[in-house]
């Protein structure tokens, strides 16, 4: 055909590195535990190291609680409840709450740099997402404190009392404020148990508790492994758990609580079903299923990791996002121009790596990223799945990764049996310009929260939960009360 | 997929379908896919936080000088201001022969004889506004006349603006058919065809504008005149730009881009070339493909572009002004 | 002389998707009245029974949640009605089953109908006492709305033979669930008398499945079916409670345990609705 090709390079024009000065954040060399507003040593005077996944540089060494420290925690916590905190009035936790929303915002350069350079998330995500939610979280719940009797479960609800807190390395300030800020404003006193390898920006916020004179003991912030929160888990002097985290161990949590009177919520994993109609928004939409699982390096529970397509434009989608794949800036977290960071940890990588070779194995076609990978650290290039069938293990595991899973669909009815088709219920999206069947499959997916026209979008008012194996109990508005008081 | 794959593709020998009819032409553009105002918006606030420093902010200002259609369109318009804008599109800072000349210089067409006269066969071209800019509320015929006019006076570029009411009142053929008469009318000259985006509205709208433009024959797409209250955005630009892609790659013919209206710092210039660079590609970043119409702009891109190399801000006085 | 008639004795069978089968297994066993007088023999329902109730549940309930909530306020108003012109016969098993003074069984169901009455009102309101628009910083339109769990697994009162099965059994069918029943065990026919007015007042088949029989068989089966979303574990010897909880955990199932009478219906409600959140996008 003689056919001659022009081909327009996309990102071509290149842009020197821009990186977020790391001057602000003044690491120590070693943190304590964060118990009855002071930091100590944990009593076997074990610590572990904390790294840069991105370059695999040693951070600083954290405190391993041991069974004893998180005792002491626990105790510190109910004496707490006991002595100040059931005593103070909704309207003076309120202000503790909003001061703290404020100290976040004063130092949210400095938690930015601090998490990017923990958790391996670029500094642009830390630094407009995570960071400022945070903040919004603690002033939304601040306002809940004194008005607890109009949040709609009868006059006067009470705390529940030591609520024992258990948070991912996704999203490690965001978590601790997503538990603390609804429990505080309830009238609950804390006990805060931040994933391994993120103590980081938790013990940053323990500091700001301190600078916000947050009476000792209402919220304490133990640091450790599994065995850590374990213990936490089965402390007597718990009354409520809150997890969030894989599925697997929120079933070992329920189990485990299972014989006391603990309350328990837990927002679990998920594989989240992005459903695109043939009317859908066309480049916004593209943009919709990048965000939905390139965010954060795809390291976010309700990732829309399982793109529905309808088959008369899946070429075209396809086509489309591969380019777009391809345009991602992969790299250092710490550059502004990031698009996708460093894979959290090396345990991390290995279950995304093992994942994806079966996805090979089992039929389904690879497009990854042409993306030159940083030599040290933990890094995986951003990866779409195409032909994949319902059975497939990509399509039914959460791989917890930059990793997209492509499957087909032909009618409403069918995408939504398709989407439907997981033991999971977290989140799902829609794309489509036609609002009543956009009404009319939001009405018919089982998912906690259905985006239309957009993707992982987050808001202190708006309630975040899963169905299902997706776990139970809701995070955020008025509805993320519901699991601190004794209702 | 081979890598062309993942950049934009554009096969050569495709061709523009053939517009014979109005239901046609309907039909085309309200099949096309709508535009989601909130990602939109959001996608550009998201290339807004893109940090352009060092050397790719220095090759970023010099590209921005090189695409500046430098306009003046006042009733006051002398031709000793004219003079005055074609002295600087030519040597924009006559103390460093290393900055690039502007693109072309954008006057009224009573203006363009003059401007050609001081350009000479300079590389900067001579544009002018036509059909009955900024409002375009005349007869075809008067704005046919007054595009041969310009481009009789010497202009090497049209800027013709569509009957907005025509087109949001649905009589797309009749923006269609003046459009492909202008064209004609222009013969040599590039023929850039104004939206006005502002008035459109949607970004709906937009799009669809912008095939309509370019499948008519338009050169370039271009936002706005500048005369209204809302002139060039980020939004609007994208989407023109994902329509001049998209265009080409289903058609082969590739069509430029001109932001116009408002677009005063270098902060801005650099936000629309990322724009360009993340969503059309490097085929655009080039000024036979993109633009900005400005004035006070390319001040402001120079007195950048010697903070960059002194490393401290110099003081407005440092360049002339219009 | 008029011969004395020998009355028509009533067979006791399971309610399984608007069926009435005798225990696929064949089993029935004996009920006595409190004061130990037999009262009837009582299809014993098995493992298979429960899956196939289950199943049924599982059908219908789309259907059911599809069905407008004033549709199924009316189907549940229906029940009452069903219940009122058979209050006689309710009366009389709530009295022999509970050992209770006429007088009194007579007030506890006209108290249970009363509730009835009561969750016939609740479908079209749960909605908007439970959900709401929320007011997120961005220009989107979000709004929560209380979705059912799904399917529900009850194991009813041993005690409160009827009011505790109604308050039970539709709470949940109110918000949209279907119901898999387990039955008082010493106590069965009151609640077996519902599932049959069900039949009678429009309820679609499977939305309340009535299982009779051993409830320590039955309630790790319920417990440990994973396509069973909630359990609601009220009817259940403290002493058993701890390990069908660890059961249930397996597919991290809602559960739910009245803590004591005096709570309320929301709290009821609230055990078996999910809030979903939708986002869409607000512009031009």
């Amino acid at each position: 055909m003689g056919e001659s090709l022009a081909n327009s390079q996309l990102g071509a024009f290149a842009y020197d590195p821009a990186p977020e000065s790391t001057s602000v954040v003044n690491l120590h060399a070693s943190y304590g535990l964060f118990i009855d507003g002071e930091f100590t040593e944990p009593s076997s005077h074990e610590h572990f190291v904390t790294l840069n996944p991105a370059n695999e540089e040693l951070l600083a060494t954290i405190a391993q609680s041991s069974e004893a420290d998180i005792d002491r925690a626990v105790r510190s916590a109910r004496r707490a409840y006991d002595t100040v905190w059931s005593k103070t009035s909704g309207a003076e936790r309120a202000k503790y709450l909003f001061r703290i929303a404020r100290l976040i915002q004063e130092r949210s350069r400095e938690l930015a740099v601090l998490e990017t350079l923990d958790n391996g998330k670029p500094i642009r995500e830390s630094r407009d997402v995570d960071i400022p939610l945070a903040a919004a979280h603690f002033f939304y719940y601040a306002g809940w404190a004194d008005k607890l009797d109009y949040a709609g479960f009868g006059v006067n609800p009470r705390p529940l009392g030591v609520a024992g807190q258990i948070i991912p390395w996704n999203f490690p300030l965001l978590m601790a404020a997503w538990k603390l800020a609804p429990a505080l404003a309830a009238g609950n006193t804390c006990v805060l148990k931040p994933a391994e390898s993120t103590s980081l920006s938790a013990l940053a916020l323990a500091e700001i508790l301190q600078q916000a004179d947050l009476p000792p003991g209402v919220v304490n912030i133990v640091t450790g492994d599994g065995a850590s929160g374990s213990a936490l888990v089965e402390h007597d002097g718990v009354d409520k758990i809150a997890f969030t985290g894989s599925t697997e161990v929120g079933r070992l949590i329920q189990q485990r609580t299972a014989s006391s009177q603990k309350h328990l919520t837990l927002e679990l994993g998920g594989k989240g079903a992005n459903i695109v109609f043939e009317d859908a928004p066309i480049d916004e939409m593209i943009e919709g299923i990048i965000d939905g699982i390139f965010f954060n390096q795809g390291h976010v529970c309700c990732a829309g990791s399982r793109l529905l397509v309808q088959e008369s434009i899946a070429d075209e989608v396809l086509r489309r996002l591969v380019r777009r794949v391809d345009q991602l800036r992969v790299g250092d977290p710490m550059d502004k121009n990031t698009d996708i960071g460093a894979i959290n940890s090396a345990a991390q990588l290995s279950r995304i790596e093992e994942l994806t070779a079966y996805g090979e194995r089992e039929g389904a076609t690879r497009y990854t990223s042409s993306c030159v990978l940083p030599e040290k650290g933990y890094w995986f290039a951003p990866t779409i799945f195409a032909d994949v069938a319902q059975s497939h293990r990509i399509a039914r595991e959460e791989i917890f990764g930059p990793v997209l899973s492509v499957l087909t669909f032909r009618t409403p009815e069918e995408a939504v049996v398709k989407a439907n088709n997981t033991k999971y219920g977290l989140a799902c999206g829609v794309w489509s310009e036609k609002g009543s069947r956009t009404l009319w499959v939001a009405q018919r997916l089982r998912a906690g929260v259905i985006w239309a026209n957009t993707y992982n979008r987050f808001d202190p008012t708006s309630p975040f939960g899963g169905m299902r194996e997706s776990g139970f109990g809701r995070e955020g508005g008025r509805h993320g009360l519901e699991g601190y008081l004794d209702v | 997929m081979t890598p062309e794959d993942r950049g934009v593709r554009i096969a050569t020998t495709s061709a523009v379908p053939n517009i014979d009819s109005e239901s046609q032409l309907k039909a085309l553009l309200s099949g096309m896919s709508g535009v989601d105002a909130v990602g939109v918006e959001g996608r550009c606030a998201k290339l807004a936080t893109r940090s352009i420093k060092k050397s790719s902010k220095m090759s970023a200002i010099d590209l921005a000088i090189s695409m500046v259609d430098l306009t003046t369109l006042e009733g006051a318009d002398t031709p000793g201001r004219v003079t005055s804008l074609c002295t600087k599109a030519l040597r924009p800072d006559p103390s460093d022969l290393t900055v690039p000349s502007c693109a072309a210089v954008c006057v009224y067409p009573d203006l363009v004889a003059h401007a050609r006269s001081v350009l000479g066969n300079s590389r900067v071209a001579v544009a002018s506004v036509a059909t009955a800019f900024p409002s375009g509320r005349a007869s075809l015929k008067v704005k046919l006349l007054d595009v041969a006019d310009a481009v009789s006076a010497g202009a090497d570029e049209v800027d013709m603006v569509i009957d907005r009411g025509a087109f949001l009142s649905g009589r797309l053929g009749q923006v269609f058919e003046e459009i492909v008469a202008v064209k004609a009318a222009c013969g040599e000259a590039h023929l850039k065809v104004i939206l006005e985006t502002g008035e459109l509205v949607t970004y709906d709208n937009v799009r669809r504008a912008s095939w309509l433009a370019m499948l008519a024959g338009a050169d370039f797409i271009k936002t706005s005149t500048g005369k209204v209250t809302v002139n060039a955005t980020p939004p609007a630009a994208l989407v023109m730009l994902e329509a001049a892609r998209d265009f080409a790659e289903s058609t082969g013919r590739i069509v430029g881009v001109k932001v116009a209206g408002g677009i005063r710092t270098t902060k801005q210039a650099i936000s629309y070339l990322v724009i360009v660079n993340e969503t059309a590609g490097s085929l655009w970043l080039t000024p036979e493909l993109f633009r900005f119409g400005a004035s006070s702009l390319l001040n402001d891109l120079l007195m950048q572009r010697l903070k960059q190399q002194r490393g401290a801000y110099v003081r407005p006085d440092e360049f002339s002004g219009d | 002389m008029s011969e004395e008639r020998l009355d028509v004795r009533k067979t006791y069978k399971l309610l399984i998707n608007g069926a009435f089968p005798r225990s696929e297994s064949g089993r029935s066993y004996k009920v006595e009245t409190a004061t130990g007088e037999f009262l009837a023999n009582v299809a014993q329902g098995s493992r298979k029974d429960v899956r196939d109730a289950v199943v049924a549940a599982r059908g219908v309930q789309q259907k059911w949640w599809g069905a407008t909530p004033y549709n199924r306020g009316q189907v549940i108003y229906r029940l009452a009605e069903m219940a009122e012109s058979r209050r006689a016969e309710l009366r009389e098993h709530v009295m022999l089953c509970e050992g209770l003074e006429l007088e009194v069984a007579d007030r506890l169901v006209s108290r249970t109908i009363d509730t009835m009455i009561w969750y016939a009102g609740w479908t079209d309101k749960i909605t908007q006492v439970l959900g709401g628009a929320n007011p997120v910083a961005g220009p989107f339109f979000n709004f929560s709305l209380p979705v059912p769990s799904g399917v529900i697994g009850i194991v009813s009162s041993q005690d409160s033979s009827f009011e505790g099965f109604v308050d039970a059994a539709l709470a949940p069918i109110a918000a949209g669930n279907t119901v898999v029943a387990l039955a008082s065990e010493r106590r069965p026919t009151p609640a077996v008398l519902l599932g049959e007015m069900t039949a009678t007042s429009d309820f679609p088949p499977g939305v309340l499945n009535v299982i009779t029989g051993v409830t320590s068989e039955l309630a790790p089966v319920l417990c440990a079916h994973e396509d069973v979303d909630g359990v609601d574990l009220t009817g259940v010897a403290p002493e058993d409670v701890d390990e069908l909880n660890v059961v249930a955990a397996g597919s991290i199932k809602r559960v739910f345990r009245l803590r004591d009478v005096d709570d309320d219906a929301l709290r009821r409600i609230r055990a078996f609705v999910e809030t979903s959140t939708v986002w869409h996008t607000i512009g031009q």
